[in-house]
């Protein structure tokens, strides 16, 4: 059983002062094993925030990225799932999922997290999951009106992954799951 | 010639008890055979024994307590009618017929303790009798130990109310006679330590040495110094001041002492000895210890008469201690139940305080700034206690504090830390920033603070409402704020600009950046009030920080936008509220037209690009282009970094894709741009990607979009030629055939626009381009790229699942052949 923490556009301090209260409680070190950010962090205080919860720290290159060493793109090996990482802002139309489709057939990945829409999403298609884990803070988008701060919290364990999403709306923390299982022959 | 001093002093006190000892045996076995004459006459000489002039005061101590212990076994058998076969009275006088007049007095005092108790006389003429007789040793220590003794013996025998001593003639005025008069001379004695002549110990030391050493001693003896000498006796006097403090605390523990008898007595009293003795030692010793050993209701009764006293003490003596230390227990007190307060208002203990703080200030001009700080920072703990909700109060305090300050120039060192710490505690109070902003004399304390200090202070005031997320709701509030963390949000005019870490300045930057986000009004109109003062402030900043503030006030302001946008569509005719999108899009492209002074072109064409995605919301087609506008104008002329032009491309091409506001002519003048742009862009493989992104251009989902697929079509082909040139020119330069990458993501595109139902696109083209790709993976000059064969089997897997799908999506993709 591998936590994954799939969290991003968090825009501190441009667009937020900070993460909700009632997250920052929830995310404590040592129980999650990787976290993958989809980036626009924006700042070095967001990074080593996230560097104390989880040593194993993934990132990739948002627009407002303070750093500019940040990859455009990063596949990684969990377990029997490869995942792909891509802040978004680079796949047109914004958001589209044919197109983020051919990022992740490009990528050659099981599961896709991408962001900048702000806005939650978990797609399921013949050749993989598609997750977008949405703002952490709520942060204001052009794309997006009314953004709920969420991010997604990924049980992996053997050929089966388990989405937790978390949205805070008015206040309180709703969570969801979504189930998907990978068939041994590379697709799910 | 010092360490032979105390090992002489070693030596005379395991003399003198040897002394003590031998003769107390001899008194006990005179008290053994019931022979009164003989035990006093050893008792005496016992006594002599604290004649001596050797000893320290630590070592006195030693042989007084041994004297003592067989005192106590001496008055038991006094006790004893049949035993010493004469009346209490006759052995009164006996004992007045010692030598010397210590030991008399010692044995007066043990036979007094017995006459009391027998009560054959009215304890308070004894008592008088004794404390009036004690005045004959005018020695410092040994007069200090005697009539502590004589404290110790008459501590149960005093006439308080209640007691067995109480009488007609007996009152408790008579006991606070007594302490109060031992008190007031041990006092005497103890302040004339201070000055006391040591001759006599010379001599004796003098004898010690021979003649030839006469000279030598002296020389050295010299040396010790009036200094060295001071602090000698500074050290022995603190040894002993306990035993004069014991006498205040007999009197507190005198229950017949009520609060009248207090105010009207006790205390003027010992006030009156306080400020008599002019010894500062005593002085701030007995203050602290009244302040301490009296209740604290007593205090607050008497606070005036109290308060009065200080500034007639030395100018010398710690007085912001003591104040300190009584406001302190006046918190606690206040603290400790909410049923005193009212107490405190009665008693106007603020005013009072208050007023005695200045007046110490004022008598001693000399105080340096800290001294003045520590004073005020517990008197605004006192309030913030006590009258937590009188924030004039506190404003006074502030006050009182700036014209201190003024006239001083800026503050260094131990004060800065004080005036840190005396500004914070508002802060900590009141977690809401509002009231904080309420004292008027708080921005002018800040005034005094330097540079870095200032720099600090914001920091804390940012902190406290992080903290507290509590949200700053006017613009005048705002403006206040700004105002007091002025530090921060520009450079202060006392030059010498500290060379400050840049990343300290990012992270002070980015602060102020957050605070931003905290200022909010449901009110439109008050939110843009707040957004002009913010943008006033921030202008100031210069060069340096306006990257890190102006963005969150940018966004503040888009945010503002969509909520009146919402309103806009309710409210039909034109209303007077100033708070419409086109005013915000006015001030927004002002704003970000500063920051062409830093420049930053980068995130200035960020901020542009999202404003015109705004205005597209609602509905501004002039404001949107405008933006576009100002958007291509810095692509062009000032984004020259490759990899930053193809970021600003993308974001070009995402935010125009999602534009619907645009006319035909506007519309394509900015895709025309866009394709040009992308087109010429430096690296081969990058224009190939920005071209067929452009391709979304002239293809919108949206049911009123735009959905040409000639261009589209156009597009893709122009994308395929340049890579076409791209292999090329690997194969000429590199002598092998380039990634077929490019071709697979072509490929891709055909197949979305296909699916998308773009009638141009054609599976005959489709199908070339598999065979294309498939001729350029499989040919000699090929070099083995996993990525791409990864790439192209999935998308043959995903032509495959689309024909499995069933339906019309099936028979579209059926005739592409895998």
């Amino acid at each position: 059983m591998v936590l994954v923490l799939a969290i991003g556009d968090l825009h501190i301090p441009h667009r937020a002062p900070d993460l909700p209260a009632k997250f920052k409680s929830m995310l404590v070190p040592g129980k999650i094993q990787h976290i993958i950010c989809t980036g626009n962090l924006c700042i070095k205080e967001v990074h080593d925030y996230l560097k104390s919860l989880c040593p194993s720290l993934h990132v990739t290159r948002g627009e407002y990225d303070e750093d500019s060493r940040y990859p455009e793109t990063k596949t990684i090996t969990i377990g029997q799932f490869k995942l792909g990482l891509c802040h978004g802002h680079q796949v047109v139309p914004w958001g589209d999922l044919d197109s983020l489709a051919m990022l992740q057939r490009q990528l050659d990945v099981d599961i896709l997290v991408s962001g900048h829409t702000h806005q939650f999403k978990a797609y399921k298609h013949e050749a993989g999951v598609v997750i977008n884990p949405g703002s952490a803070t709520g942060a204001y988008s052009s794309v997006t009106y009314d953004v709920n701060p969420s991010f997604v919290l990924m049980d992996i364990d053997g050929l089966r992954v388990v989405v937790y999403v978390y949205e805070l709306i008015d206040g309180e923390v709703k969570v969801d799951k979504i189930d998907f299982k990978k068939t041994s022959t590379a697709t799910i | 010639m010092i360490s032979d001093g105390v090992e002489d002093e070693e030596k005379w006190l395991t003399a003198g008890i040897a002394g003590l000892q031998q003769n107390a045996f001899y008194m006990h076995r005179a008290l053994d055979s019931n022979n009164i004459k003989d035990a006093l006459k050893y008792s005496a000489q016992m006594l002599s024994e604290l004649r001596t002039s050797r000893l320290s005061p630590h070592k006195y101590y030693e042989l007084y307590m041994r004297a003592f212990d067989e005192l106590r076994k001496l008055e038991i058998f006094f006790k004893e009618e049949s035993r010493r076969s004469c009346s209490i009275i006759e052995l009164y006088e006996l004992v007045q017929h010692a030598g010397n007049i210590l030991p008399r007095l010692y044995l007066l005092c043990t036979v007094g303790s017995v006459y009391i108790k027998s009560k054959e006389a009215p304890a308070k003429d004894i008592l008088k009798d004794l404390v009036e007789m004690c005045r004959g040793i005018q020695h410092p220590l040994r007069g200090l130990f005697l009539r502590s003794y004589l404290s110790q013996v008459s501590r149960d025998k005093l006439p308080d109310i209640g007691s067995e001593y109480e009488g007609d003639e007996n009152t408790v005025m008579d006991a606070v006679e007594f302490v109060l008069q031992n008190f007031t001379e041990m006092n005497k004695l103890w302040v004339r330590m201070q000055h006391q002549n040591k001759g006599p110990k010379k001599r004796t030391d003098l004898n010690h040495f021979g003649i030839g050493q006469f000279w030598h001693a002296i020389g050295l003896s010299g040396l010790l110094g009036p200094a060295r000498e001071k602090e000698k006796r500074e050290k022995e006097r603190n040894e002993l001041r306990d035993l004069v403090g014991k006498n205040l605390h007999v009197l507190s523990q005198i229950e017949g002492i009520d609060l009248e008898l207090y105010r009207d007595v006790v205390l003027p009293r010992i006030l009156e000895q306080v400020v008599n003795c002019k010894d500062d030692l005593a002085q701030y010793y007995l203050m602290d210890c009244v302040i301490q050993v009296f209740p604290d209701e007593y205090h607050l009764q008497t606070l005036e008469t109290l308060l009065g006293a200080c500034p007639q003490l030395q100018p010398s003596v710690d007085i912001r201690t003591v104040l300190s230390g009584l406001m302190e227990r006046l918190s606690n007190y206040a603290a400790s139940s909410v049923e005193v307060l009212p107490e405190f208002v009665q008693v106007e203990a603020f005013a009072k305080l208050n007023n005695a703080i200045g007046q110490v200030i004022e008598a001693q001009p000399d105080m340096p700034v800290f001294g003045a700080v520590t004073l005020y920072s517990s008197l605004l703990t006192f309030t913030l206690h006590v009258h937590p909700d009188r924030l004039d109060y506190v404003d006074q305090i502030l006050g009182a504090c700036v014209s201190k300050l003024s006239g001083k120039g800026t503050l260094e060192g131990k004060a800065t830390k004080q005036i840190v710490a005396f500004l914070s505690a508002p802060l900590e109070k009141y977690s809401d920033i509002d009231i904080a902003l309420k004292l008027s004399n708080y921005p002018l304390v800040l005034e005094y603070l330097d540079d870095r200090t200032n720099k600090v202070m914001s920091n804390v005031i940012i902190q406290s409402i992080m903290k507290n997320k509590t949200h700053i709701s006017t613009a005048d509030k705002v403006g206040a704020l700004f105002e007091l963390i002025k530090g921060l949000i520009k450079d202060l005019d006392s030059g010498g600009d500290d060379e400050m870490d840049e990343d300290d300045f990012k992270e002070e930057q980015n602060f102020v950046a957050r605070l931003v986000q905290m200022l909010y009004n449901d009110d439109p109109e008050e939110m843009l009030k707040i957004i002009c003062t913010v943008k006033k402030h921030i202008m100031t900043g210069g060069p340096k920080r306006l990257p890190f503030t102006i963005p969150p006030l940018i966004y503040n302001a888009l945010k503002l936008v969509r909520r009146v946008q919402s309103q806009d569509e309710n409210a039909s005719e034109e209303t007077t509220a100033s708070a419409t999108p086109k005013k915000i899009f006015q001030i927004l492209n002002q704003t970000i037209e500063v920051l062409s002074t830093v420049p930053v072109p980068d995130l200035a064409l960020r901020l542009y690009l999202e404003c015109a995605e705004a205005a597209n919301d609602c509905d501004l087609e002039p404001v949107a282009y405008e933006f576009f506008t100002q958007a291509y104008i810095l692509y062009e002329e000032e984004i020259s970094d490759s990899k930053a032009q193809v970021t600003a491309l993308y974001l070009i091409i995402g935010t125009l894709q999602r534009m619907h506001t645009f006319g035909v002519e506007n519309r394509d003048t900015l895709t025309h741009k866009a394709t040009g742009y992308s087109a010429k862009l430096l690296k081969k493989p990058d224009q190939c990607r920005a071209v067929y992104a452009c391709s979304h251009l002239f293809w919108v989902e949206d049911q009123d979009g735009i959905k040409d697929g000639e261009r589209v079509l156009l597009c893709l082909k122009r994308a395929l030629r340049i890579a076409n040139a791209a292999q090329q020119m690997a194969n000429v330069t590199k002598g092998s055939s380039g990634s077929v990458t490019l071709f697979i993501e072509i490929l891709n595109k055909y197949l979305y626009f296909f699916e998308k139902g773009n009638t141009q696109i054609t599976v005959a083209s489709i199908q070339g381009l598999i065979e294309l790709v498939t001729t350029e993976m499989q040919s000699d000059t090929a070099t083995s790229d996993p990525a791409a064969d990864a790439f192209f089997s999935s998308t043959i897997r995903y032509i495959q699942s689309q024909k499995a799908k069933g339906g019309s999506t099936a028979e579209k993709f059926e005739p592409i052949k895998v």
